[in-house]
């Protein structure tokens, strides 16, 4: 692999970090509420603006990144109890509801930020490189890279350790019993999807400091985090780990090594993937 | 929709003469319309006729296949890209066209390839990813696509530069391509996809060939999306990324499902919904984008089975 240094490694593991981050909310929905959120790049999209637009009125970026959130989480709780309740049990419906809503954020953020490409402001502290192994890399991808991480163990601890957690994976297996049981599954489909969905808002808010925000923003991220979760199965964390460590990385040699061709070299490996596992690497039939 | 749990409209063939009656008149507008009205809504009917052919091609697949594809734009647009760029290159258009044609099938195959694997939502996402990939290529390979600027050629031959001649071209073409592909949803070979659509393990059983079947399926539905590519290159002598993007796929797909799914010839219906629709929102506003999004909201929530089922629906119930 001539052309491929550490500098570039590094690059695609903090690459892979952010897609993590995006992917793991949509395959948490995807996984939990069978809802194939289109919107995701749209609410990525929108928590960067947000982010940006908080982080530029208080001059912090921590509240930028909670203001994005939230602001996401908001939007979320919308789609879920204004929209997506009057198509449920209806995969495709849902699938194309969303990617209504996806159009029309996508115009409607365009509306409001025109086509300029914006830059969440980075934190004094993260600014600048650090040096290390002979490297001189940016803080602030070092810190994207740790978030990720971060993110991930904070999300199988959820996931396996907390009440609710164990509650999410019964919703997985059998809502029918869950709720017979006395367990208003409903709020903790809402609370998934309001989740799934501020994690996208997380990774626009810290995404859009190093990768910039445009109106194509949005599409980029969606196919992205599509290939991780076709990649590495619905609904599985270390599969939408595993699946943006392998995008993240395939998509940085493809800029080293083929520039215009970037976008492609996903896609030979998910083929690969989809011919001998149809749901993914870590996906299980339902 | 082609989701198993809603009705599939009766085929039009079993109410033949108010059916019948409907599509001749129809082609008879068609025909008329363009001499009576001016220039620039007779290239706007020729637009509705071309897309008409994409959304008949998303329906071979989403309304006959039960399988909703959102990777027709794409293959629409690789047709498209390839006529503009042999002409610019100097090329006769007869050759482009077929080169452009034989590109979007070979597209479409190998799409269809990785595609007939998974069904549903899976198969929804994969071809939304597959038609992604042909964006990104198309905004990226900017020596050959021209990246964002896209390209610009004189595709139409002299013959057909009026609108007039250029308009009765595309009627001829797309009146004998739609007498094609209503042979094909009616042949043994369309018969087979219903019923891969209602039950495919039912067809397995009976030793059809699934795989086979499906495959076929996407290939010459692509086929057909690239034959509209190709006229779509004449008519709009430029092309850009915007042709190949997820837009257009969308655009296709709620043709098909504003004509009704499963009934081929609503999609001329759906096309002159959506274009028209285009043309007059866009006198008074520049989002034209929100409302295609609204509109998919809508269609969903309270008319998934197509605006067309829902008038017949309210009508039925009525009597």
């Amino acid at each position: 692999m001539s052309g491929l240094n550490a500098f570039q490694l590094l690059n695609g593991l903090t690459f892979a970090a952010l897609l993590f981050i995006v992917a793991s909310g949509f395959t948490l929905i995807f996984g939990l509420l069978r809802i194939v959120n289109l919107a995701h790049g749209a609410l990525y999209l929108l928590g960067g603006y947000a982010g940006y637009a908080a982080a530029h009125a208080s001059g912090s970026f921590l509240v930028g990144v909670l203001a994005a959130m939230a602001a996401v989480a908001v939007v979320g709780l919308v789609l879920d109890q204004g929209l997506l309740r009057f198509v449920r049990g209806y995969e495709l419906r849902q699938v194309l509801l969303t990617l209504g809503v996806a159009f029309l954020l996508n115009d409607l953020t365009l509306v409001a930020f025109g086509g300029d490409t914006y830059t969440v402001p980075a934190p004094e502290a993260l600014r600048g490189a650090v040096r290390f192994w002979g490297l001189f890399y940016p803080k602030y991808r070092l810190f994207v890279l740790a978030l990720g991480v971060a993110v991930f163990i904070a999300l199988w601890l959820l996931i396996n350790k907390t009440r609710l957690g164990a509650l999410i994976r019964a919703g997985v297996d059998d809502p029918e019993i869950i709720a017979a049981m006395g367990v208003n599954i409903r709020r903790v489909f809402l609370l998934t999807f309001m989740l799934g969905a501020a994690l996208a808002g997380l990774g626009g808010a810290v995404g859009g400091a190093f990768l910039t925000l445009y109106p194509s923003a949005d599409a980029e991220i969606l196919v992205f985090s599509l290939a991780v979760v076709i990649i590495g199965g619905r609904g599985s964390l270390v599969g939408a780990a595993v699946g943006a460590l392998i995008v993240g990385m395939l998509n940085t040699v493809g800029q080293v090594m083929f520039p215009e061709f970037a976008y492609f070299v996903i896609f030979g490996p998910m083929a690969a993937i989809l011919a001998f596992r149809p749901l993914g690497l870590f996906g299980r039939a339902v | 929709m082609s989701a198993p749990s809603s009705p599939v409209p009766a085929p039009l063939g079993s109410r033949v003469p108010l059916a019948g009656l409907a599509v001749a008149l129809g082609a008879l507008a068609f025909a008329v319309l363009p001499l009576l009205v001016p220039t620039y809504q007779v290239s706007i009917l020729t637009e509705i006729l071309i897309f008409a052919v994409l959304a008949m091609a998303v329906d071979v697949l989403a309304g006959f296949t039960g399988r909703t594809p959102l990777c027709h734009g794409a293959i629409f647009g690789v047709a498209t890209y390839v006529v503009v760029y042999w002409s610019q290159q100097g090329g006769a258009p007869v050759t482009g066209v077929l080169l452009a044609v034989a590109a979007a099938t070979l597209v479409a195959a190998i799409f269809g390839l990785l595609a007939i694997r998974t069904s549903g939502v899976y198969f929804l996402l994969l071809t939304l990813a597959l038609g992604m990939i042909v964006w990104g290529v198309c905004l990226r390979w900017t020596s050959v696509t021209g990246g964002e600027n896209g390209l610009r050629g004189t595709v139409r031959p002299e013959l057909l530069a009026g609108h007039l001649p250029f308009y009765y071209a595309v009627f001829a073409v797309v009146g004998i391509i739609t007498c094609v592909m209503w042979r094909f949803v009616r042949s043994p070979f369309g018969l087979t996809l219903r019923g891969i659509r209602d039950s495919e393990s039912r067809m397995r059983a009976l030793g059809y060939n699934v795989s086979l079947h499906l495959f076929l399926a996407f290939t010459i539905s692509g086929f057909f999306a690239g034959l509209a590519g190709a006229l779509y290159a004449m008519f709009n002598d430029f092309v850009s990324p915007s042709t190949v993007a997820l837009s257009q796929s969308v655009e296709g797909l709620l043709m098909a499902i504003t004509g009704g799914i499963g009934t081929l010839f609503g999609a001329f219906i759906g096309a002159a919904a959506i274009i028209g629709l285009e043309n007059f929102v866009s006198q008074y506003t520049e989002r034209w984008q929100s409302v295609l999004g609204l509109m998919f909201i809508l269609i969903m929530i309270f008319a998934p089975q197509g605006v067309i089922g829902r008038v017949r629906d309210l009508l039925t119930r009525r009597r």
